[in-house]
């Protein structure tokens, strides 16, 4: 049923419910519903901070305040920031194997495509770490220049967001050890999953707003 | 599955110590209790602060140790505590925890143990904003809204530590409700039992449902914007740090954008608004239904009304920043998105109105709560609709107008809500009825009390009188009357403070000694009123599920035995 249409009900003229399934027949589970539910929180964190960065950036336009132009120094993009894309984006393959395996009940492909996307992720973290060293070393402080400001932040968000997703995923693996939980471990494997691949996608927004500024 | 949606009892985890009972407790109805405490306590602490400003407001220099300092520490912790640790925590944490799973047929919340942490974490924040008060140079004078470059420059109190405090503690607790609000929404999309429709939740379930899901659109961007101030602060960096002349000198920050604040601050602070009024809309529909013997007029347009206040109220942010220099056109786009919510809002209001016409009227204590909502309600919001014009704000901008229109609207109308809400969940709650006499006293005292406060605050604003001032001094368009003015406010302020006194030995004494109540004392149909113990236990339900049959407002049926039927009762 559309929810237009069940937004509509006239509840006061039925009473009754013959013909209703049992809720439990029909609802995906409540975690699959509750980590959808946070995407929506990520989404509108995301997007606020990437027009703040707008914002700021477009300072000079904005606002004269005696200073000639603007202080927006954009950082570069070194090879790192692509490598570690690149291992975010196969860790999120290594996830989809994982979830497809899940389904056709591979029990033992989905446990080592999992922990292979979970040390993938971790390995992502730890370039993302080595990154922010680099940039440090190369005088890319987050004081010096609001754009490094919003590259430290907008980074910390997003690798917050990806170390809460490895431990959830460590559990999983923790589960699947158990055959009494393995219901519990494929839903965790698919939503492990869903979740790579939406912060995959943020990432890449995010590179792409460095790029493109 | 969750085990929320089975029918029998399947291992609910059942505490056997008195610590895993009551304080380490997972069961949606003790963490609501520890929530609604925490906040009245927090919330106690906000309303001594507002004595003390009245004081220095009606009897300047009355309380010596108030300095022009303290006056503003004193404001800022009073409105940031009353809007997000009392009015957001009590109705969401404390309302939204107790009647959600009751009301939708669920045995508890679906992640009862990140309820529970939501609980800890929140009283962390409270910890932390209180630790506000004790750090050198004190909590943070920057106004409730926190603007920098003010906020985090040298003069404004509180502005190395106190700040610090106050933007962590949000910070925490914007994690703690992100928890609880996940769990709301959640809940009411997954654990409603079997025949609850969507439209046949009862409206309060359906204003804490919608002011979840705001909640949780709304505050990330208070996360963001604390954050980014405290990182300014902190670090050095200047997202909101302009370049300044602060005692004679330039400060090293750059380029920051001051106005960024603000965009983000009542991106936030609208929708809180709402967050705050829509679980009270909820509420007080049900409590005119019950205590009116009548179904709640145009139930359908009030579901849909909820949910597009909703979404219109972020859209609007801006009409807190009509003086703020942005663009005006910005200004006209916000002023119509501002008048156009007043639609949605009036036909609730018509709909409540219409509902009592002819309604077969029992005026219990929260009954007189609900009807004074709404002349609150309907006074606040037509100052409201003043301010939401350009041109009219502009001159009543940052006076006492603005002062007596949001208490009106969103500080007196929902503590109302909450005090009927209270009167009217406690026999289920705690299976004991108050004192009457006690109860008509409080409401009384508070409902003529908030007039006596509130309305001259209206007249010292046309005159003028600017908000967030310690004093008046000698100013030219400042009659004498304003200080007599003043005066009498604050008495009326100080009676409304010690009356809530009533409140609180009413609700101990019948905690003991109340008569014991009949497990729907009022007659009401929905579920929460059937659950098979009063008060409900862990689990709510016994062994089975309840199944709902129908809408929650089936009152003033012409039967012999009882003039309402049950959700929970089939059809003949
Ligand atoms: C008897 C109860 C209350 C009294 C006597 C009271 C009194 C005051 C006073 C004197 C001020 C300072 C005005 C100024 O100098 O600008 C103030 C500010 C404020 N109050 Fe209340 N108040 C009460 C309850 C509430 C409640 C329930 C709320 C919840 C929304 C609330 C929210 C605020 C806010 C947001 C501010 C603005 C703080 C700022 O300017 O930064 N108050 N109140
Ligand atoms: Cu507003």
């Amino acid at each position: 049923m559309s929810i237009f249409s069940r937004l509509s009900e006239k509840s006061w003229e039925t009473p009754g419910n013959q013909g209703m399934a049992d809720p439990e027949d029909y609802r995906p589970d409540a975690v699959t519903v509750g980590v959808y539910v946070y995407f929506g929180v990520a989404t509108i964190i995301f997007t606020l901070m990437a027009a703040a960065y707008l914002v700021r950036q477009g300072m000079d336009t904005l606002m004269d305040h005696g200073i000639d132009g603007s202080d927006w120094a954009a950082m570069p993009e070194p090879l790192l920031l692509w490598i570690n894309t690149g291992i975010l984006a196969v860790s999120s393959l290594a996830f989809e194997l994982a979830r497809i395996s899940a389904r056709s009940g591979a029990a033992g492909r989905m446990e080592t495509m999992t922990k292979l996307g979970g040390l993938l992720g971790l390995a992502f973290l730890v370039g993302q770490l080595i990154l922010w060293r680099q940039f440090q070393a190369q005088g890319y402080f987050m004081a010096a220049n609001p754009a490094n400001a919003f590259f430290y932040l907008l980074s910390a968000a997003h690798g917050l967001h990806l170390a809460g997703g490895l431990y959830a995923c460590g559990r999983t693996v923790g589960l699947m050890a158990n055959g009494a939980e393995e219901a519990r471990a494929r839903r965790n494997v698919r939503l492990c999953a869903i979740y790579w691949h939406f912060f995959l996608v943020v990432w890449a927004l995010l590179v792409a707003l460095l790029v493109a500024t | 599955m969750a085990t929320t949606l089975a029918d029998d009892l399947r291992p609910l985890h059942h505490p056997k110590t008195w610590i895993g009972k009551y304080v380490w407790s997972q069961d949606h109805k003790v963490i609501a209790v520890q929530y609604g405490v925490t906040a009245v306590g927090i919330g106690l602490v906000a309303l001594v602060l507002s004595v003390l400003m009245r004081l220095q407001l009606g009897f300047p220099g009355s309380v010596p140790w108030i300095q022009p300092e303290n006056y503003l520490q004193l404001v800022s912790m009073h409105g940031m505590i009353m809007v997000v640790y009392l009015l957001t925590a009590l109705l969401l944490g404390g309302f939204g925890n107790y009647l959600i799973p009751l009301m939708v047929g669920a045995r508890d919340m679906v992640f009862p143990y990140v309820n529970m942490l939501s609980y800890w974490v929140y009283l962390l924040s409270v910890i932390v904003l209180v630790a506000g008060f004790f750090v050198p140079g004190g909590a943070t004078g920057a106004g409730w809204t926190l603007y920098p470059p003010q906020a985090i420059t040298e003069g404004t109190p509180g502005y190395s530590w106190g700040i610090v405090s106050m933007l962590v503690s949000l910070a925490i607790f914007i994690i703690a409700f992100t928890m609880g609000g996940l769990n709301y929404v959640t809940t009411v999309l997954q654990a409603r039992c079997k025949g609850m429709t969507l439209m046949r939740m009862p409206l309060s379930v359906w204003g804490i449902f919608t002011a979840s899901i705001m909640g949780l659109l709304a505050f990330p961007a208070l996360f963001v914007a604390a954050i980014m101030m405290l990182l300014d602060h902190l670090a050095g960096t200047s997202f909101f740090m302009p370049t300044l002349f602060s005692f004679g000198q330039t400060t090293d920050t750059v380029g920051g954008n001051p106005i960024l604040f603000q965009h983000l601050f009542w991106f936030f602070g609208h929708p809180e608004v709402y967050i705050v009024a829509l679980p009270a809309f909820g509420i007080v529909s049900d409590l005119i239904s019950v205590h009116a013997r009548r179904n709640i007029f145009g139930y359908r347009m009030m579901v849909w009304a909820i949910v597009i206040i909703g979404g219109l109220s972020f859209l609007v942010w801006a009409h807190h920043m009509y003086v703020s220099g942005m663009n005006p056109y910005f200004g006209f786009f916000f002023a119509i998105s501002t008048l156009v919510i007043a639609i949605p809002t009036a036909i609730k209001v018509y709909n409540w109105l219409l509902t009592l016409w002819r309604g077969d009227i029992h005026l219990r204590v929260p009954m007189l709560f609900a009807i004074a909502f709404i002349f609150t309600f309907i006074h606040g919001g037509l100052t409201g609709l003043f301010l939401g014009n350009v041109s009219v704000d502009v001159p009543l901008s940052d006076t006492y107008f603005v002062v007596g229109h949001f208490h009106m609207v969103m500080g007196v109308s929902p503590v109302l809500v909450i005090f009927g809400a209270i009167y009217h969940w406690y026999p289920k709650m705690t299976g004991r009825m108050w004192n009457k006499t006690l109860g008509q006293m409080h409401f009384w005292f508070t409902f003529l009390g908030t007039y006596a406060i509130y309305m001259p605050m209206h007249y010292i604003g046309i005159l003028g009188v600017p908000r967030r001032y310690f004093a008046l001094g000698e100013t030219a368009f400042i009659p004498d009357s304003v200080a007599i003015a003043n005066a009498g406010i604050t008495i009326a302020a100080i009676v409304v403070f010690l009356a809530q006194g009533l409140f609180f030995i009413n609700m101990i004494w019948s905690l003991f000694r109340g008569p014991k109540a009949d497990p729907n004392p009022w007659g009401a149909a929905s579920l929460e009123w059937q659950t098979p113990d009063t008060p409900p236990v862990h689990g709510n339900w016994g062994p089975k599920l309840p199944t709902v049959y129908r809408w929650a407002y089936d009152y003033s049926v012409p039967r012999p035995e009882r003039d309402f039927i049950p959700q929970n009762e089939p059809p003949a």
